[in-house]
């Protein structure tokens, strides 16, 4: 019963995708990354829920919407350990799980002010390493951004 | 190595770097060789460093080719708001290979990627200055005759020092023990030692001389600037504690070398340039020898 009030929170979907296990904290950075501001379809979102695996984590689902897997790993730097639930007329038919990329082009800033992707318009590329906790190492300037310093562009 | 750009350390192979060094030999006993007749090398210096661009000149001139270029930004259309990307398309059509230094970190990785001819990273800001590890390495091999079972002593900024930093890494692919001598502000980063641990090599660290010169084959000295103190106090009562005099190398090995990456201020003290123990201007010279090697290995004029 206790089960089926915490599902209730977000409503069900029909067909689309749902992604669970979002760090909570993360929760609009993934909501940027996969452009959700931008799309016309239904979603909802939710977030600051009891988690056993993250404390508390944010859930997102879009109806109508299927990504393709390039788009979901995009997500790895905010959410390494989201899964995804593939629904078809209200059934979960596929799961899938973020892969961590070996690279990664774009989506984040380097942290370091010096570097060249801070300084001209040259497009932002890292090297994901991912013991644990992911950081990346710039392509450019050899500096790690770790998860703390990451901004989303 | 043909055609391919030098940018980091890492872009070379333990393998490549012996080769680069065995070639630097050769250019030492023979450094005047016609081999760049009729070749143009830019040296496009986007802040001024004078010792890095004279030496590249220099050996380009050895082997007959012609150096273009400028010494600072002033002197180019960067003042014009001209973007790197667009200076370096420019001048590639000019020129066979192209030497840069800038200030911004990245910039040579991202000049490789747009000139369709090699580029050699002659320093981009606290990143990489991989001529200057080869250079260091030559002088290595060539007064112990080995790079393998040495007792390496790093002294100073270790925490933002570029070339500490290249040549731990160039180094740990050898057998190499190493003893970081630093203020306490000035440690070596902790990711560096990690990397050692990882390729289980032996490092040592305090922040005095106390019984480790003796027993030294090589001392890497480097300055220990103001600027990197928090506290101008602090500075002011450590900067002697890292300055390196000629009693101090009495009992050391006979075979031990004082190198130096320069400019020096005041860290090694000049009484120590009338021994035999230091190095650091023939260092220099390797850094002719070496960049020779380089020059003509990235070019498919030497195999």
């Amino acid at each position: 019963m206790i089960k089926d009030q915490k599902t209730l929170k977000v409503s069900a979907i029909k067909s689309g995708t749902v992604i669970d296990h979002i760090p909570a904290n993360n929760l609009f950075k993934v909501i940027t990354i996969l452009g959700l501001d931008n799309i016309k379809k239904p979603i909802t979102f939710g977030t600051n829920l009891e988690s056993g695996k993250l404390g508390y984590k944010g859930i997102i689902k879009i109806s109508d919407k299927f990504f393709v897997n390039e788009e979901i790993n995009r997500i790895a730097m905010a959410a390494p350990q989201a899964q995804l639930n593939i629904i078809k007329d209200y059934k979960v038919v596929e799961k899938k799980v973020v892969q961590v990329p070996e690279m990664i082009e774009g989506i984040v800033r380097c942290v370091n002010p010096k570097c060249i992707t801070n300084a001209e318009e040259v497009k932002q590329k890292f090297i994901v390493t991912n013991d644990g906790e992911v950081s990346l190492k710039c392509h450019y300037c050899e500096k790690i951004t770790d998860q703390e310093h990451m901004a989303f562009i | 190595m043909h055609n391919k750009s030098l940018i980091s350390i890492n872009d070379y192979s333990k393998d490549e770097c012996l080769k680069v060094l065995d070639l630097a030999e050769k250019f030492e006993k023979d450094p005047v060789q016609n081999l760049l007749s009729g070749r143009v090398i830019s040296t496009l210096f986007f802040e001024p460093s004078t010792r890095t661009r004279l030496s590249f000149e220099s050996a380009v001139s050895r082997m007959g080719g012609q150096v273009i270029g400028f010494t600072d930004s002033t002197s180019s259309s960067v003042t014009k708001g001209e973007s790197l990307k667009d200076t370096i398309c420019t001048v590639a059509n000019y020129s066979d290979l192209i030497v840069m230094r800038h200030p911004v970190e990245g910039s040579a990785r991202y000049a490789s990627e747009v000139s369709n001819v090699p580029v050699v990273n002659a320093g981009d800001g606290a990143n990489q200055h991989p001529t200057q590890t080869l250079l260091d390495l030559y002088s290595i091999r060539k007064t112990q005759g080995r790079l393998d079972d040495l007792n390496v002593v790093m002294v100073g900024d270790l925490k933002y020092g570029r070339t500490i930093h290249s040549l731990l890494m160039a180094l740990s692919e050898f057998n190499v023990n190493f003893f970081f001598i630093s203020p306490e502000e000035l440690k070596m980063p902790n990711e560096y030692k990690l990397h050692l641990k990882n390729k289980g090599i032996d490092f040592h660290e305090q922040t005095d001389f106390t019984g480790i010169l003796d027993d030294a084959d090589i001392i890497y000295m480097t300055r220990v600037q103001k600027e990197r103190f928090s506290d101008p106090i602090e500075y002011e009562k450590t900067k002697n504690a890292y300055v390196l005099r000629n009693n101090m190398l009495e009992n050391t090995k006979e075979t031990m070398k004082v190198l130096h990456p320069l400019p020096r201020v005041t860290e090694v003290s000049t009484d120590i340039d009338v021994s035999k123990k230091a190095y650091y201007f023939t260092q220099a010279l390797n850094g002719v020898y070496t960049r020779q090697a380089i020059i003509s290995l990235i070019l498919g004029l030497k195999q």
